[in-house]
């Protein structure tokens, strides 16, 4: 005991209990998962490492046009000759980004938003509460039509605005709603007590108690937004045709000739996406096993 | 004797809580949680306030520690001398009150972040107060600690690996890290095993002497209060019915709902017989208080200008037992 003032923090290292490690030992028991996490894992792997080592995914051969698997191309060639292999490994890299990127902006605004909301109360949450039904009542494929009007081109940045500010007010409702039960909680009274500033008390305190449904939410919204952003692009509505993305390889399957004589062309692509999206779900449904507490 | 200081002076404090109706949030009424209680405190004692569910000791707690917002009244805190008025305090001030007057509150079950080791629990009100290396926040943890009896290694653990009686006093000591004055305690021991009661009131009492401070003890437990309190208030929806030194409510107990409320204390002893007083009737409801005497339908002593004039509390008896009641002219 004599010395102990000395740095308690470091001391008592040995007894400290870790929620992080116990988690990671309930996730493993879930087989499920498991397999979710390795694929997500590793086609984000192979996508970056093909895109990395510079795959040639633009130059059509002309003399190779609509070939099937097999003779150096792998998954076959599409409508113009061009190495289908190495177009699903790049329009993985943007397909995932998308999502991954989308996802994450999305949760952030509704985090933040759904927890001044769901704090503050009275005006801010009636306020912030119809300018997300506002969003919600306007359709999305609209906002995309116009967007694209508007801008005047079809590109990567038009798709992310609009998936960011359409996407935000699932989690948004969800924050706010588990802000309004938590803020009557004792230790947030406590906090008060000790006049903690009221951007702590949301942000410090309140907001890692949401974080677990968040980052659930958060998984399944990336699956969410890499088959909106597949649906868009096949509907022509997407990323621009230069640019590779699992939606626009797919988007060569809309002739009814291809789609009878040329499986590899859609098959591929249309297998990423499930297996992508799958797996999301798979880890997702996990997550939401280690972290929900009140299934603990 | 005589010579106590007041540390706290509440004047006609009112805390009601507007109904609203309809889509323009149209106030209907008033819950009258708290209505016009005037009080003092002095410095050093424990001053125990009782009364049954929803007579609103808890909300006068609360209003005390700013936690609710007062609809009308004054909160006086001494400050070495002169008495400042909490209801007006800017933000700076208020910072400052934070670390006169702390709280503990009913649920140690929830008092405590989850998600949070109790080191981070117990850092974060230091560090907001200007502690600001952490050597001497945990020089300040650790003699916290040391009063409530628990090992300086728990900190590092989560809330979730401790018993009731130990988070407790993991709340009292959190709560005395910022050296108060003043400790108001809401029903601390009602959610605690009763062999844990004792040792928590217990403690209490001793960090009281250690550091000489003033506890409002706000309970519903008879026993615990008597066992608690120098001087005891008792409440009656939203207002005070009668206040005296422990001695004088329980061995002469004037109103006629105290009365009934000790009559209901058990008797550790079966061969004793008790007349029990039983109250008719239920609660009227804070909303639409009866008119003059809030206790007049319940009275067993009920008189017609009960019905009319809502009594004054004022001294009826020696060492300032004070009843609002028209019985005793």
């Amino acid at each position: 005991m004599s010395n102990s003032t000395t740095n308690l923090k470091a001391q008592n290292k040995s007894a400290a209990s870790s929620l992080f490690k116990k988690n990671v030992r309930k996730f493993m028991n879930n087989k499920l998962a498991v397999i979710g996490l390795v694929i997500i894992v590793v086609m984000t792997l192979a996508c970056i490492i093909g895109a990395i080592s510079g795959v040639d995914y633009t130059t059509p051969d002309l003399k190779n046009i609509k070939a099937a698997p097999g003779n150096g191309n792998l998954f076959g060639t599409d409508t113009i000759g061009r190495d289908l292999f190495a177009r699903v490994l790049y329009g993985g890299c943007y397909s995932i980004f998308i999502g991954v990127f989308c996802a994450v902006m999305s949760s952030l605004i509704g985090a933040v938003l759904g927890s001044i909301a769901g704090y503050m109360g009275k005006k801010a949450d009636m306020i912030l509460v119809r300018i997300s039904e506002l969003f919600q009542a306007f359709p999305q494929l609209v906002l995309v039509m116009m967007m694209v009007a508007i801008v005047n081109k079809r590109g990567l940045s038009n798709l992310i605005i609009i998936f960011i500010i359409t996407g935000w007010m699932t989690t948004f409702r969800m924050v706010r709603n588990e802000f309004m039960s938590l803020k009557g909680e004792t230790y947030v009274k406590v906090c008060e007590a000790f006049g903690m500033s009221r951007t702590k008390i949301m942000f410090r305190q309140i907001l890692p108690n949401v974080m677990s449904p968040i980052i659930v939410s958060t998984t399944t919204n990336v699956a969410f937004f890499i088959l909106q952003e597949a649906a868009l692009s096949f509907i022509g509505l997407g990323v621009s045709d230069s640019t590779p993305t699992w939606g626009n390889i797919l988007n060569a399957a809309k002739s009814i000739s291809v789609v009878t004589n040329q499986w590899w062309i859609w098959v591929f692509p249309g297998l990423a996406i499930s297996l992508f999206v799958l797996a999301i779900n798979f880890f997702g449904d996990g997550l939401r096993d280690v972290l929900d507490p009140k299934q603990q | 004797m005589s010579e106590k200081e007041v540390i706290f002076k509440i004047n006609n404090l009112k805390t009601w809580f507007p109904i609203t109706k309809g889509a323009f949030k149209k106030v209907v009424g008033h819950v009258k949680a708290v209505d016009n209680v005037s009080l003092e405190v002095y410095r050093g004692e424990t001053l125990g306030i009782v009364g049954e569910s929803g007579c609103g000791k808890s909300t006068l707690g609360k209003t005390v520690m700013m936690l609710e917002n007062p609809t009308d009244g004054e909160v006086l805190y001494n400050y070495n001398g002169t008495f400042k008025d909490v209801t007006r305090f800017s933000k700076d001030e208020m910072f400052d009150f934070r670390k006169k007057v702390q709280m503990v509150f009913q649920d140690p079950y929830s008092a405590l972040n989850p998600q949070k080791k109790i080191y981070t629990s117990f850092e974060e009100p230091l560090k907001i107060h200007g502690i600001n290396t952490q050597e001497e926040r945990e020089k300040v943890m650790l003699r916290v600690l040391n009063m409530v009896n628990i090992q300086p290694d728990y900190l590092m653990r989560y809330p979730h690996e401790f018993s009731g009686g130990q988070r407790q006093r993991l709340c009292i000591a959190r709560a005395l890290e910022v050296m108060p004055d003043v400790l108001i305690c809401d029903e601390p021991v009602s959610a605690l095993d009763v062999s844990i009661q004792a040792q928590v009131l217990n403690l209490m009492k001793d960090i009281q002497k250690e550091m000489n401070l003033t506890y409002l003890f706000i309970a519903h437990d008879l026993s615990v209060v008597q066992y608690m309190s120098d001087r005891i208030v008792v409440m009656y929806l939203g207002k005070i019915v009668e206040v005296a030194d422990k001695y004088g409510l329980y061995s002469n107990p004037m109103h006629p709902y105290t009365k009934a409320l000790l009559s209901a204390v058990p008797v550790p002893d079966i061969h004793t017989k008790k007349k029990r007083q039983i109250l008719e009737g239920e609660v009227p409801s804070p909303i639409n208080k009866p008119s003059g005497c809030a206790f007049h339908n319940r009275c067993p002593h009920c008189m017609e200008i009960c019905k009319k004039e809502d009594p004054i509390l004022s001294d009826k008896a020696e060492n300032g037992h004070k009843v609002a009641c028209h019985l005793y002219r």
